[in-house]
C-alpha cells in the first residue's frame, strides 16, 4: 500500500513566485489498484508521481509503501520497488543499445552490476517470449538498435523493461501522450493487459478522460492540488463520461476565474 | 623512411590509450572530461621519479594507472558531489595537476641511459632481445595497446560496462535500474584518467624524459583520435569502438609526423595539432556539439 500523508509542496519558497501546490495532501492507493489521474495543467498530477519516486524534494509530509516511510530515500533507491514509464518513449530506453542490451539491464534491476557477463545468452528465449507477448513482432528485433525502432515499438519495450523485475508500483506519466491515436491504443491495451496478468499496483496521469474511464479501478481528478473527484469500484464503474467531463468544465472554468482575478 | 614508419606506429599506439580514456569520457559516457592535459604528464610525472628512484620499470605502469585513477576521481567526485559542471570539475582538476606535476616531477625530469625502461628491462630483452630498440619498442607498445584494447572490450560486454554505456546515453535509465548514475560516472573517469596516466607513463618510458608542459593539448590530440576513428569506421557496426580509436590514433600521428618531415618547425606542432582537429571537425559533419556518439 502505498500512502501520502499530510504532503505540502511549496515551489520557489520565499520568493515572489512563491506557489503553494499541495497543502496537506492525503492519498492512498491499496495493493492492486489501477489508479487513473487525470486533470488539468498545472493540477500537481505529475508533481504528485514525482514526489513518489523521489524526483521532488517535499516541505513537509510523508511517502509510505506498506508502512515503512521512503521520504528519505533517494530516487534511485526508490527506483527498486518502483517501475515508471514516461510521456517520452525515448526515457525509459537506451537507444544506442541493442534491445537485447536493455532488456538484459532491465533483468537485472536492483541487482548488483558487477564484472559478470552483462548478456546471459540463456535468457535470450525469455526475452524473445516476452517481447512476442507484446504482439508487435518485436521478437525478431532482439539486435536491433533500441533507437531504430518507432516511438510505439520503444514504449511498449519500455513498459515491459519498467515491469520485467517485481516491482511494489508502476508509474505511468502520461505514457501514450506522445503517441498516435492508434498506437496509442495499443499501448494502452498492453499497459491494462500487463498490470492483470503481473497483478501490478498501477498509477496512471494521463490526459486523456476516456482512458481514465475505461481502464483502470480507481479514478481521480485533481485541481490545484487537491483531488475533487474520487471514484472507485462500481462507483467508478457507473460513471459515465457526462459526469467526468462535466466536474472537469467546472475546473476549467474555476481555472480561468483565477486567472481573471 | 621505414624508421619513421616504425616510429610513428609506435607513437600512434602509445597516445592510443588517450584515445581509449578519451573514448570513455567523450563518446561513451558523454562527459566532456578535460582533465586529460593533467592526468596525462600526471602518469608520466610519476613514472620518472619512480623510475629515477630505482623502481622496477613494470611496476610504475601500474603505479601510473592508480595515479590517474585518483585524479579521475577527483573531476568525477567534484562533479557528482559537489554539484561543479563537467567542463568546470575537470579544468579544476587539471590546474591543480599542473602544480602536483610540477610538486612530483619537477619542470623536466631526464631518465639517465643507465636506467632500465620497460623496453630494455631484463624480461623484455628475455623475449625481445634480438631486435633493436626501434622495433623492440614498436613491439612491446603494440602488445601493450592490444591487452588493454582486449580488456576493455571484455569489459564493455560485462554489466558493469553495459551500466556505463546506459549511463552516457540515457542517465535517466540508471536510475530506472535503481542504480546510482553519480557512481556510473565516476567509475568511467577513473578507468578514463587511468588509460590516460598510462599512456603519460609509457610516454616517458619512450622518451627517458618528463617535462611539466608535456599535457598541453592532449584533450584535443585524443578527441580527434576518436572523432575520426569513429567517423571512418560509422558505416562498419562489426568494428568496435577501441579498434576505430587506435587507428584513429595511427592516423592522426601519421598526420603529425607527416608534416613535421615536410619541414615544419617543432614550435609550431600544437598549432597543427589544433588546425587538424578543426578540419577533422568540419570534414567528419560533427562540430563538437554532439559529441561522437559510439
Amino acid at each position: 500500500m502505498l500512502e501520502i500523508k499530510n504532503v505540502t509542496k511549496i515551489f520557489n519558497s520565499g520568493e515572489a513566485t512563491e506557489h503553494r501546490l499541495f497543502q496537506d495532501f492525503e492519498l492512498s492507493v491499496e495493493d492492486g489498484e489501477f489508479v487513473s489521474v487525470v486533470g488539468g495543467n498545472g493540477s500537481g498530477k505529475t508533481s504528485l508521481l514525482n514526489i513518489i519516486c523521489g524526483n521532488l524534494p517535499i516541505e513537509r509530509g510523508d511517502v509510505l509503501i506498506d508502512g515503512k516511510s521512503i521520504a528519505k530515500e533517494k530516487d534511485f533507491v526508490r527506483c527498486r520497488r518502483i517501475g515508471r514509464v514516461h510521456q517520452n518513449p525515448a526515457m525509459g530506453t537506451a537507444p544506442n543499445l541493442t534491445v537485447l542490451e536493455n532488456l538484459s539491464l532491465a533483468n537485472n534491476k536492483g541487482k548488483r552490476f558487477g564484472l559478470s557477463f552483462g548478456i546471459n545468452r540463456r535468457r535470450k528465449g525469455f526475452y524473445c517470449e516476452q517481447l512476442a507477448d507484446l504482439g508487435l513482432g518485436l521478437e525478431d528485433k532482439l539486435d536491433v538498435k533500441m533507437g531504430a525502432l518507432s516511438g510505439g515499438q520503444r514504449q511498449a519495450i519500455s513498459l515491459l523493461m519498467a515491469s520485467l523485475t517485481p516491482i511494489d508500483f508502476l508509474v505511468l506519466d502520461e505514457h501514450t501522450a506522445a503517441l498516435d491515436p492508434k498506437t496509442a491504443e495499443v499501448i494502452m491495451l498492453l499497459t491494462d493487459r500487463l498490470i492483470r496478468e503481473k497483478k501490478l499496483t498501477a498509477i496512471m496521469v494521463t490526459h486523456n478522460l476516456r482512458y481514465a474511464l475505461e481502464y483502470g479501478s480507481r479514478l481521480i481528478m485533481m485541481d490545484r492540488g487537491t483531488v475533487v473527484l474520487d471514484k472507485k469500484g462500481d462507483e467508478k464503474a457507473r460513471l459515465c463520461s457526462d459526469e467526468v467531463f462535466e466536474e472537469f468544465n467546472k475546473m476549467s472554468i474555476r481555472v480561468s476565474d483565477g486567472e481573471l482575478n | 623512411m621505414l624508421e619513421m614508419v616504425v616510429s610513428t606506429l609506435t607513437q600512434g599506439l602509445i597516445y592510443a590509450f588517450i584515445a581509449y580514456g578519451v573514448y570513455i569520457t567523450y563518446s561513451i559516457l558523454d562527459f566532456p572530461d578535460l582533465t586529460t592535459d593533467g592526468s596525462f604528464p600526471l602518469g608520466a610525472a610519476v613514472t620518472a621519479v619512480l623510475l629515477s628512484k630505482g623502481c622496477d620499470p613494470y611496476l610504475t605502469l601500474a603505479a601510473a594507472l592508480l595515479a590517474g585513477a585518483l585524479a579521475g576521481f577527483f573531476t568525477g567526485f567534484i562533479h557528482v558531489k559537489l554539484h561543479i559542471r563537467d567542463l568546470l570539475a575537470g579544468i579544476i582538476t587539471m590546474t591543480a595537476l599542473f602544480s602536483i606535476n610540477l610538486q612530483i616531477g619537477g619542470s623536466n625530469l631526464i631518465i639517465p641511459r643507465t636506467t632500465d625502461t620497460i623496453f630494455s628491462a631484463a624480461p623484455t630483452m628475455a623475449v625481445f632481445g634480438g631486435l633493436s630498440l626501434l622495433y623492440r619498442k614498436l613491439i612491446v607498445v603494440c602488445l601493450l595497446a592490444l591487452i588493454f584494447k582486449i580488456l576493455l572490450d571484455l569489459y564493455f560486454s560485462t554489466k558493469s560496462g553495459l551500466l556505463l554505456r546506459a549511463a552516457g546515453d540515457n542517465a535517466n535509465l540508471v536510475t530506472a535500474l535503481a542504480q546510482d548514475k553519480g557512481r556510473v560516472k565516476i567509475l568511467g573517469l577513473v578507468i578514463s584518467n587511468s588509460l590516460i596516466a598510462l599512456a603519460g607513463a609509457i610516454v616517458c618510458h619512450e622518451q627517458r624524459s618528463f617535462s611539466a608542459t608535456m599535457g598541453t593539448g592532449q584533450v584535443v590530440f585524443g578527441l580527434a583520435s576518436v572523432i575520426i576513428g569513429i567517423s571512418l569506421f560509422r558505416k562498419l557496426s562489426f568494428v568496435r569502438g577501441t579498434t576505430a580509436v587506435i587507428i584513429g590514433s595511427i592516423l592522426y600521428k601519421a598526420c603529425i609526423s607527416a608534416a613535421l618531415s615536410l619541414g615544419l618547425p617543432a614550435n609550431l606542432l600544437k598549432l597543427v595539432t589544433a588546425v587538424l582537429f578543426l578540419l577533422v571537425l568540419v570534414f567528419s559533419g560533427r562540430r563538437g556539439e554532439e559529441i561522437i556518439r559510439a
